[in-house]
């Protein structure tokens, strides 16, 4: 746990250290999140049909992907991805942790300090000048929070699942770009998951997605009231301890597959 | 006309500062410190064509920015600068038609292609003359024995074999005046012969060549004259065997023990390194004779091996800039 | 003399087609070497390729769910805007591809190798150019031009001649102007040495922008796509020229047919920031 704590230091620092890019970023992500803003205003103007959703809500909606947006396992790690290609993973396999916590964390660690140093100045100014409302109650807000941990520990497992996947080098990049396109989708990162038609709901509400962003922003602005938002975390929960064990299983599978080859 | 003029070069850059702990990163967010580095102090020199020269000292000592400013791709602060009658960077592209540069950390030549299309790209961009190229090209292919490997990709090669690449490829467009930054870094030793070699004979041929080098055996096979510089300002310009007698005299004689753990001691020469079974001593042949040294070690103590060794100019090198920074 | 003089000027005239043939000759060597460099990877490239299809595709998957729900956009149709959308992204993938060495300029010039390109006899904006031509690319540029097909057909438009030729010039034009902010980008490395993100905002933010038409959006920011990036005179105007559709700004038709020669006036200024900022490096190195 301190090697965790000191990683995340260092990335924080790492991260505060380019002050022009980390600028340029929140910038960056501001116009993004006006661009998005000014559609759904056009939608939403151009129709008086009642939709899923409102309009504060999409508002509060999109403010928090811009926000979070680095909860998405995104990139992948190329650290790890260089040392599957020179063989040097031998070397992680003689430490003497076990291999996939390193993983998860080492990677938790990077992406949570990115987030934070991301999230927070973003989430102040859409609060204080772009429209993004405080959650209705504390209830809801209390809820937010532990859905959002909860998000970040589903984001650590699909990243790990993804650099798991590397260790068959080239489809294994293939299955973790597919992995990236289909978490940015259906998280609700290009549209609000409730704009999807009526059909592709239950398939949506089933899938782990959903759970990176959708539930807890619809848990923020109170679209899933305080009182639902127990089952709504529970099913994060659950497919977070579901892609952990897969992910183990594979990392067992793949790791087998290396000593076979010889490294 | 010499080939090159140099005359009170200055330049200066602006370092930021990075400050310690989270804390620190945080205060960089808000202001940034930045000092002024001098990199060049004042340097002159002169160098005629046809001349080989060493250019050493250590790290940072502002060696490659004096090579940047030569080669046209840094502007100085101030000083006068003239190459083969060319302000270097007031006429980028004609000068660099007639200059040759490597750097040894990295290679020009184009990583997923094969050798030989690197080249052909290179007479495309030069705008050699067909006859020409072919004529240069297959010279250097058979100087530097490069035949088999034209058709590898460049990733594929050695490092060795790269660094062969890449001085041929500097060469395509017969350039009067090369620079070469640690030509032999990291190669192993044939192929640091083979490399040596090649300089030898362009330089024959009337090539002239700066070589930037931290392998003191480069300069010594290659370089009738140094030039040393330290924070910025030339300390030393000359020939090797001039420095080696301004610094001192003394040599080395370098003995192989039977036992590890033999105190060894003598009235007349001092130990100045022992790594394992190796030792090193330093003596004044004034005072002593290396036959009489020899004699008198070699019946004291039990010797596997032994060899007298001039001091290696790094520390001569070394001695240099530790006299200089105690006089300032 | 008059007559003097005119030799001179045309000698002039022929020197500078000589030495943009030539520069194309090297351009074009540039280009064939980097496709055969790719083409080493194939199994690779082809992922890329059909992935790249896949998660640009995925955007307009997002439009027509909104379409659904709204049924309208201000008054444009969902064929409408397909027209906007596969335009941008058709442009945006060739200057993606065709600008790939500015846009990963950063790299470059923390590795040191920037001095490379300053060490040849040649121009340092062609060399950057020449460093890559992204054939993955491809995979947005096929996205855009189904859906830009798909709209057509669905608005059952006659391709005649003008309104091809106005189609075409948008798309170069287009490239022309996202290739410029390539540019600009890497400029802006000469004094940050990371590549900052902000020009995003007009690179991949623009695609998103003008993947609607300009009308639906504020004013100040449809004016800052119009006057200082020029993206409307590249998708908005052409295709209301395309369209047949009156400009509620009140632009003529002729216009709207001849405002994507912005493109190229663009890249020409962009280019003189480069140099500007090769300028810049000269004096500090780095």
């Amino acid at each position: 746990m301190s090697a965790y704590v000191a990683l995340f230091k260092a990335r924080l620092q790492m991260g505060l250290q380019y002050r022009a890019a980390a600028l340029a970023g929140l910038g960056t992500q501001l116009f993004w999140g006006i661009i998005r803003l000014m559609i759904f205003e056009a939608f939403f103007r151009s129709s008086a049909a009642p939709q899923p959703i409102t309009y504060q809500q999409t508002v509060d909606y999109l403010w928090l992907t811009q926000a979070l947006l680095l909860i998405l396992p995104m990139r992948l790690e190329g650290e790890i991805q260089q040392m599957i290609r020179t063989g040097a993973v031998a070397y992680e396999l003689a430490r003497p942790t076990d291999l996939y916590w390193f993983w998860f964390f080492r990677s938790g660690a990077g992406r949570t300090a990115a987030l934070a140093l991301r999230a927070a100045p973003l989430y102040l100014l859409a609060w204080l000048f772009l429209g993004l409302k405080a959650p209705p109650s504390w209830a809801s807000a209390g809820a937010f929070l532990l859905s959002l941990a909860c998000a970040s520990a589903l984001g650590c497992a699909l990243a790990t699942l993804m650099t798991i996947s590397l260790l068959w080098t080239v489809s294994g990049e293939g299955i973790s770009r597919l992995l990236n396109l289909l978490a940015y989708v259906f998280s609700g990162s290009v549209v609000p998951l409730p704009f999807y038609p009526a059909w592709a709901q239950r398939a949506l509400a089933f899938l782990p997605f959903g759970g990176l962003m959708d539930t807890p922003f619809r848990i923020y602005s109170g679209h899933i009231p305080p009182e639902e938002a127990l089952g709504a975390i529970g099913h994060q929960i659950v497919w977070t301890v579901a892609l952990i064990l897969l992910g183990r299983w594979i990392l067992g599978r793949g790791l087998r597959r290396l000593t076979v080859q010889g490294g | 006309m010499p080939q090159i003029e140099v005359e009170n070069l200055v330049k200066t850059f602006r370092v930021a500062e990075r400050q310690a702990g989270t804390w620190g990163a945080l205060k960089g967010l808000l202001q940034r410190r930045s000092r002024t580095v001098r990199a060049l102090d004042g340097i002159s020199f002169t160098m005629e064509v046809g001349e080989l020269v060493g250019y050493i000292g250590p790290n940072g000592a502002g060696k490659s920015t004096t090579v940047k400013i030569l080669s046209g791709i840094l502007i100085p602060d101030s000083g006068r600068c003239v190459v083969m009658g060319r302000i270097p960077w007031k006429a980028r592209t004609a000068h660099v038609a007639e200059i040759g540069v490597v750097f040894g950390q990295r290679t020009q030549l184009w990583w997923d292609l094969p050798v030989i299309e690197s080249f052909d790209l290179l007479r495309e961009i030069y705008r050699i003359p067909p006859r020409e190229y072919l004529r240069t090209r297959d010279e250097l292919v058979a100087m530097m024995r490069l035949e088999p490997l034209l058709d590898t990709p460049v990733r594929q090669l050695s490092l060795g074999q790269r660094m062969r690449c890449d001085l041929a490829a500097a060469f395509l467009h017969r350039p009067k005046l090369l620079f070469l930054d640690e030509p032999t870094i990291g190669l192993d030793a044939a192929s640091k012969l083979a490399v040596r070699d090649y300089i030898k004979r362009l330089n024959r041929q009337g090539v002239s060549v700066i070589l930037t080098t931290h392998d003191m055996d480069d300069i010594e096979a290659l370089c009738r004259r140094i030039l040393l510089i330290n924070r910025g300002r030339i300390l030393f310009d000359g020939a090797l065997e001039a420095l080696r007698a301004q610094v001192s005299r003394d040599r080395q004689l370098v003995i192989v023990l039977a036992h590890e753990e033999t105190w060894v001691e003598d009235p007349d020469a001092q130990v100045i390194r022992r790594n394992g079974h190796h030792l090193t001593l330093r003596f004044d042949p004034e005072r002593i004779s290396a036959a009489d040294l020899i004699a008198r070690i070699t019946a004291r103590y039990e010797i596997r091996d032994l060899y007298v060794e001039n001091p290696p100019i790094e520390e001569i090198v070394a001695q240099i800039y530790y006299e200089e920074g105690t006089a300032l | 003399m008059r007559r003097g003089l005119g030799q001179r000027g045309l000698r002039r005239v022929a020197a500078l087609l000589a030495d943009i043939g030539d520069g194309a000759r090297l351009y074009g060597r540039y280009i064939a070497l980097s496709i055969r460099a790719q083409m080493q990877y194939r199994a690779s490239f082809i992922m890329l390729a059909v992935g790249h299809f896949l998660s640009t595709g995925i955007e307009f998957l997002g439009i027509w769910a909104l379409f659904a729900r709204f049924g309208d956009l201000k008054g444009w149709s969902l064929p409408e805007v397909s027209l906007f959308y596969g335009l941008v992204n058709v442009s945006f993938a060739l200057a993606e591809a065709a600008a790939r060495g500015f846009d990963t300029f950063d790299g470059l010039i923390r590795s040191g190798d920037f001095d490379r390109l300053l060490l040849r006899p040649r121009s340092i904006a062609l060399q950057m150019a020449g460093r890559e031509l992204q054939l993955m690319r491809i995979g947005r540029f096929f996205q855009g031009l189904v859906v830009l097909a798909w709209g057509a057909a669905a608005l059952g438009l006659p391709w005649t001649v003008d309104r091809i030729a106005i189609a075409l010039g948008a798309i170069v034009g287009g490239a022309f102007v996202f290739a410029g902010l390539f540019v600009l980008q890497a400029t802006l490395c000469f004094w940050t040495v990371e590549s900052i993100e902000i020009i995003n905002t007009t690179t991949y933010g623009g695609v998103e922008t003008a993947q609607f038409p300009l009308t639906i959006y504020r004013d100040w920011f449809r004016r800052f796509f119009t006057y200082l990036v020029p993206l409307a005179s590249v998708t908005y105007f052409p295709i209301l020229a395309i369209l047949g559709r009156d400009d509620p700004l009140g632009t003529p038709h002729l216009f709207q047919a001849l405002a994507p020669l912005a493109g190229p006036l663009f890249f020409a200024a962009t280019l003189q920031a480069w140099r500007f900022g090769v300028r810049h490096y000269h004096s500090t190195g780095s």
